[in-house]
């Protein structure tokens, strides 16, 4: 079993994130679930997604505290939250940035600027970039599932082709 | 703010969307109520705001009740006060939801029976607390979860039927104009019996627009007439200032309503609905408030 | 088709195989998603319902029994506090004879505020009349919710069913659906007495202290033959749609023995520790009760029981161990653990079973 846990804030899409990494494996021929663990509804608030990738079917429901590999959405959340916590040692981190911030330098990090890719794609929503479907082209670089089936989930869930655009730079530009 | 309490009852450690209304509203009525107050809380945003046990970013009492409850809860903890000889304000402080859907009873009952509280109802037209669903203060036309098309039924007139109950005080408010608010809040505590404040409270993941722009919002909602800022003492109606201008040189209507995400999409028929049920509310203040009946 | 989905929205899909001709609807954290869905598909027209959106969850029962007595399909969702409030029209739906469906997406109850799974709001509503079935998984919330509305409508039942979802863990949570098309495995509704103006009665009017033990009776006497129908619909579900649901889902079963038993995501999360147990040689088994009501006739034989209850009623005991106990004699070692979403991991789970002790209860978290 695979095991990754998304950190992200209310309102960035990291809720939709993680359901698109179960679309993705999923249609990869995997067994995978997404749980969010938020509060209350609000926006800004930072949140936890957990997501498990197996090859048989998935049993747990409790929190992950041991992931495989962490993904951050939005690096401010490193100054509120331990997000390396019970980090595997051989663990992975992706975080969104331009390039690896100070905290994460001592981790296995592989890092892509969503951000910047959402603003030259033009996925923004009412003023807020979208790093949920670029999200998913780093995590299919990232071997994670295959980029076919990333593309179909993005497809899926999403019409405007913005998306799928964005996942693919994100590919491209994982470093 | 002259004449409140230069104290902060609310800490900065809420946990309040950015440019949430309610948090402003209750920052001030704190202020204007002092620290004798107990704050009686139902489920809505204010519930969250305080944050998470062990701690509460409120300096103040807050009893957190069931949905329903508010003002029955309220009418037993001012009744108990009372038999003691105490003179602590008690503040029913309540979303729409909690007051002109599941709430209205207990309000009813509590109007009725003369119970001696202040009864804050702080309006975001729609249920926050749980992600925007219609409630019936949700305006005609307006987006919500569970109005995907846009709400088909006109906005509960909440105002009129608390008139019903001949209280000895009830206005309306909006965030956006504060001093306004605190003079009401303490007009109403000097005054015995039940008392009602209406208040405007604009959100932001609500009526999808950015948070910065809250004060300008609320300013607009008076400016276009939309929402009326009046004060009745029993039925002698005051009509306050800023609605008096709106209803000489209302601001457009058609802007108020194209700064928000949920009202996109609104055919001109709509608008005119709209704009036909701000017209009847604005001529019938006006028209009582000439004739005074 | 098949998909990922979470629980809420595999709940409102199925409604939408069911296709009922009225929803009542009320927003509770963290059902709010399936009222919010089904006004979706209503909105697009790919459900074809009156969506009242009411102003209180005793309303919306009361709009369902409402809907229901004139003879057609209907649904609500609640939560927690929600199924508090309609508690007295809970009850009423039941003794009306109204086959209304409703998902309860388990949480716990106030003060102070919780939005997390625990059962004690819906077995707090045992004694109502209502058939109470408990999902663990998006596919058995879908397919819970198709078979609900079959068993409720079947003349020998014509009572209420709730399907329990345990909230965040459950409701929120995206997995693998099959949305199976309902086809003709939900017949129509016939209501025997429903409201017919050219054959007027009247309803639920006085009744004399020599008569209403009658009606009682007639509750428990349909609750004994929904048994049979259970039954009955879960083999046919299994032969339309392959998939087998029975009393309890049973994991190493036959040669355990000590077997965890519990209710809901708890009971997929004991399967784990079942496997963690047999590799240290403890030969445990886990048995997930789904039917709260009617009760079922558990097999426990001699295994050693640890039953985790994710409930509690006060100045009494776990509410599973206690019916346990009373219907079958059996002591056990009663657990009282993630009330109010507190975590329990299938660690803690093999725990449990370690250091069991028969006849003694443990509170998770609170007892050493």
């Amino acid at each position: 079993m695979y095991e990754i846990r998304l950190h992200s804030r209310g309102g960035q899409g990291g809720v939709t994130a993680a359901k698109l990494m179960a679309l993705a494996a999923f249609r990869d021929g995997k067994y995978a679930t997404a749980a969010p663990f938020y509060g209350a509804e609000r926006r800004g608030a930072p949140i936890v997604s957990f997501i498990r990738i197996d090859d048989m079917p998935i049993k747990i429901y409790s929190q992950i505290h041991h992931p495989d590999l962490v993904v951050v959405l939005d690096p401010s959340i490193i100054d509120l939250v331990n997000v390396f916590e019970g980090l595997k040692s051989d663990g992975k981190v992706l975080i969104n940035a331009p390039e690896v911030p100070e905290k994460a330098k001592s981790y296995n990090v592989r890092y892509v600027d969503l951000t910047d890719i959402a603003l030259k794609t033009n996925l923004v929503v009412a003023g807020s970039p979208i790093l949920n479907t670029p999200v998913i082209g780093a995590l299919a670089k990232m071997g994670l599932f295959s980029r076919e089936s990333a593309s179909a989930a993005i497809k899926e869930m999403f019409s405007d082709e913005r998306n799928l655009n964005a996942a693919l730079m994100a590919y491209e530009e994982l470093i | 703010m002259p004449g409140t309490s230069a104290k902060e009852y609310i800490c900065k450690c809420t946990s309040a969307c950015a440019g949430c209304s309610s948090s402003l509203i209750l920052r001030h009525v704190l202020k204007a109520a002092g620290p004798d107050t107990v704050l009686v809380v139902p489920a809505c945003c204010t519930s969250v705001l305080q944050g998470v046990w062990p701690n509460t970013a409120f300096n103040i009492p807050v009893y957190n009740v069931a949905f329903a409850a508010a003002a029955a809860v309220a009418s037993g903890m001012a009744a108990a006060f009372e038999a003691s000889g105490k003179d602590t304000n008690v503040i029913a402080y309540a979303g729409d939801g909690g007051t002109v859907d599941i709430g209205i009873q207990a309000l009813s009952g509590a109007l009725e029976r003369g119970t001696n509280f202040l009864y804050i109802c702080y309006d975001n037209e729609a249920y926050g607390n749980t992600g925007m669903q219609r409630s019936g203060s949700t305006p005609f036309g307006a987006r919500t979860t569970t109005t995907p098309g846009g709400k088909i039924q006109e906005k509960k007139d909440l105002d009129r039927i608390i008139i019903a109950h001949n209280i000895p005080y009830m206005a309306t408010a909006c965030s956006a104009y504060p001093q306004d608010l605190v003079k009401k809040v303490q007009k109403a505590l000097s005054i015995k019996g039940p008392k009602f404040l209406h208040v405007l409270a604009p959100c932001p993941p609500g009526w999808r627009y950015d948070a910065s722009q809250t004060i300008e919002l609320g300013k607009m909602a008076v400016k276009t007439g939309i929402w009326a800022l009046y004060e009745r003492e029993y039925d002698k109606l005051t009509i306050n200032g800023p609605t008096k201008a709106a209803m000489i040189k209302p601001a457009s209507l058609e802007d108020y309503l194209s700064m928000q995400g949920r009202f996109s999409g609104l055919t001109k028929e709509q608008v005119g609905i709209i704009r036909a049920g701000m017209e009847r509310n604005l001529k019938m203040l006006k028209w009582e408030a000439e004739r005074g009946c | 088709m098949l998909m990922v989905s979470t629980g809420n929205n595999a709940v409102a899909a199925a409604v939408r195989q069911a296709n009922p001709a009225v929803v009542a609807a009320y927003p509770i954290t963290p059902q709010t998603e399936i009222v919010e869905q089904i006004a979706n598909f209503v909105s697009k027209g790919s459900l074809k319902a009156k969506y009242i959106p009411v102003e209180s969850e005793h309303s919306a029962m009361a709009a369902c029994i409402g809907a229901s007595i004139t003879g057609v399909r209907t649904f609500t969702a609640t939560s927690s506090h929600g199924l508090l409030y309609m508690h007295e029209m809970v009850n009423w739906a039941a003794a009306a004879r109204l086959p209304v469906v409703m998902a309860n997406v388990n949480r716990a109850l106030g003060p102070g505020w919780n939005v997390w799974a625990e059962h004690t709001d819906a077995l707090q509503a045992r004694d109502t009349g209502w058939l109470q079935v408990y999902v663990a998984s998006v596919q058995e919330a879908y397919d819970a919710t198709l078979m609900a509305f079959r068993i409720a409508e079947d003349r020998r039942v014509y009572l209420p069913v709730m399907v329990n979802l345990d909230g965040f863990t459950l409701s929120h949570i995206t997995q693998q659906l099959d949305e199976s098309r309902a086809g003709d495995f939900i017949p129509p509704l016939v209501l025997d007495h429903r409201i017919d103006p050219a054959s007027p009665q009247g309803y639920g009017c006085m009744t004399s202290s020599a008569d209403y033990f009658l009606i009682r009776h007639d509750i428990e006497r349909s609750m004994r033959d929904s048994r049979a129908v259970i039954r009955e619909t879960e083999d046919a579900f299994f032969k339309s749609f392959g998939r087998k649901y029975s009393w309890t889902e049973d994991y190493c079963f036959e040669d355990a023995d000590v077997l965890i038993v519990s209710m809901g995501t708890l009971g997929k999360e004991a399967e784990v520790a079942v496997d963690i147990l047999r590799k240290e040689g403890i030969k445990a088994g886990s048995m997930r009760v789904r039917w709260i009501r009617p009760f079922p006739d558990l097999d426990l034989k001699d295994r050693e029981l640890v039953v985790i209850d994710r409930d509690y009623s006060f100045g009494f005991g776990g509410i599973l161990a206690s019916s346990i106990r009373a219907k079958t004699g059996k002591e056990c070692y009663s657990v009282i653990a993630g009330l109010g979403g507190q975590e329990v991991t299938y660690d803690d789970i093999a725990s449990f079973v370690r250091s069991r002790r028969i006849g003694t209860e443990f509170w998770f978290g609170v007892d050493a």
